[in-house]
């Protein structure tokens, strides 16, 4: 069984987002996604500045297997991405939740946040998925 | 469901991912596909490859109906040695890559499972006006044990009919006895035996390679391993449209005088025309190969046919058709942008090394 934090909100493309305290989040790829992809061998986030909607294929985790797209959860400016994750993505298996983080947003509508699934409604997503 | 091997839940049971791999359900990895890759590598793993179709050819004209159905040649070696070799069609187009096991009294073949029924089919057809029969074994089992300590490892777990002259076979030569073949061959560019055995007897073997030390590996790593070793995956890197020429495997193609095997004359034509040819490359920046990018040349373009991220370089590395000639730098479109590749001659990794070299 997979971690699922209760803190985080989900997007059901799987990606996490956590909401500091400035306002900002954090974006990273759940436990359940990072199994599913197995080793990941490169990271491609967005870019600084970039200007991302909700939904926008904004970068690329590829493990040995596969390449997948990553989405965006929700609208806003990238202010930061992981650079460890450039000679370190097995961060992204080793601790998805933590140093595996792979972009930081400055969110364009933080009700945004509020819409994403709860920990709950993506345990459920997940289950439903299996059946 | 999936057919399943006779180590369907010996897999399970050693935490296996089972996913369906034409029609069968096999491993694709058992928890790290990097990990399984490095032990091959480094020490030794075992491969359940019992999906994989064993044929055997018997008959008065069992020779020269080989002679007709391949491209290489088996007069070309003795009883007691493996061949590898492509079936052609008669356009030259490659049916399927496979290796033959000559014995003192017929052949034994092993073709890809992904091809079995058009494999089967063509060489029953093939056998018109021959004294020969092509029998399928499906109740038997192979393993690939593979590694630098794979040999050492096994030394004590063979049936005693073939332990002894199984340690000394030199690479590309087998033996037989108590119903196993034992072949010093692989798909991985390391040391080791590839094992047919009978089904009964699979699980126990598996148990005592596991105890001895030996690594379960999934169908994953199979692939970067044998892609590093610069080998051929029929389906990637070649197919019934593609000849033997344009896959890097011109060398397996026996021209012997007179010998009238099932393409040459279309090999021939192929021979004198201008056709691209099968190469390595080795990305020069962060990002990961895959089969189908387009590949941009000072020549024309190309297309890689596969392609994956090498555990042991730490870099991506594809096989690409490309126009013949093609050498130096090219560039690799990958998402809408235009990476650096250098064009290299396979293999990648031979015996835990890197052996390529630039063109």
């Amino acid at each position: 069984m997979s971690q699922i934090p209760e803190e985080l909100r989900y997007a059901t493309s799987h990606e996490w987002v956590r909401m500091e305290d400035d306002g900002n989040v954090y974006v990273g790829i759940s436990d359940h996604a990072q199994d599913s992809l197995g080793d990941l061998v490169f990271v491609e986030p967005p870019e600084v500045g970039d200007e991302i909607s909700t939904g926008d294929e904004c970068g690329v985790v590829e493990s040995v297997k596969a390449a997948s797209d990553i989405y965006a959860p929700m609208s806003g400016e990238v202010i930061a991405v992981n650079e460890n994750l450039e000679d370190s993505p097995e961060l992204v298996n080793q601790d998805p939740y933590g140093d595996g983080w792979i972009y930081q947003l400055k969110p364009a509508n933080k009700a945004e946040f509020d819409e994403l699934l709860s920990a709950d409604d993506y345990a459920t997503t997940l289950e439903d998925d299996e059946d | 469901m999936g057919n399943r091997t006779p180590l369907y839940d010996a897999h399970l049971a050693a935490g296996g991912k089972m996913v369906d791999f034409s029609g069968w359900d096999m491993p694709i990895h058992y928890g790290s596909q990097l990990d399984e890759h490095h032990a091959v590598r480094r020490n030794a793993g075992v491969f359940d490859v019992s999906h994989m179709t064993v044929v055997d050819i018997q008959g008065e004209q069992a020779t020269d109906y080989m002679r007709r159905l391949l491209a290489n040649d088996v007069a070309n070696v003795e009883a007691g040695q493996a061949l590898y070799t492509a079936m052609l069609n008669e356009d030259g187009g490659v049916i399927d890559d496979l290796i033959v096991y000559k014995r003192d009294n017929g052949y034994r073949v092993v073709v890809n499972c992904a091809t079995r029924e058009k494999d089967l089919a063509w060489m029953e057809e093939q056998t018109s006006g021959f004294d020969v029969v092509v029998r399928e074994h499906p109740d038997l089992a192979m393993l690939a044990v593979q590694g630098p300590e794979a040999r050492g490892r096994l030394a004590d777990l063979l049936p005693s009919a073939v332990a002894q002259h199984a340690s000394t076979l030199k690479p590309f030569t087998f033996c037989e006895g108590a119903g196993w073949t034992v072949a010093r061959t692989g798909y991985t560019g390391e040391d080791g035996l590839e094992l047919i055995l009978p089904g009964e007897q699979a699980p126990d073997f598996w148990q005592a390679l596991l105890d001895a030390g030996v690594e379960p590996v999934g169908l994953g790593a199979r692939d970067t391993l044998r892609l590093e070793a610069g080998l051929n995956l029929y389906g990637n890197d070649m197919d019934a449209t593609i000849t033997p020429l344009e896959a890097n495997m011109g060398w397996t193609v026996a021209w012997t005088e007179g010998r009238d095997f099932i393409g040459r004359a279309a090999l021939e034509r192929r021979r004198e025309e201008d056709h691209p040819v099968l190469r390595g490359l080795v990305l020069e920046s962060k990002g990961v190969l895959r089969p189908h990018q387009r590949v941009i040349t000072d020549q024309g373009e190309g297309e890689t046919t596969s392609g994956t991220f090498s555990p042991t370089l730490g870099q991506a590395i594809a096989l690409a058709r490309l126009p013949a000639g093609v050498t130096g730098e090219v560039e690799v479109e990958i998402r809408n942008k235009r990476l650096p590749a250098r064009v290299v001659k396979p293999p990648f990794v031979r015996n835990g090394k890197t052996v390529y070299k630039y063109l």
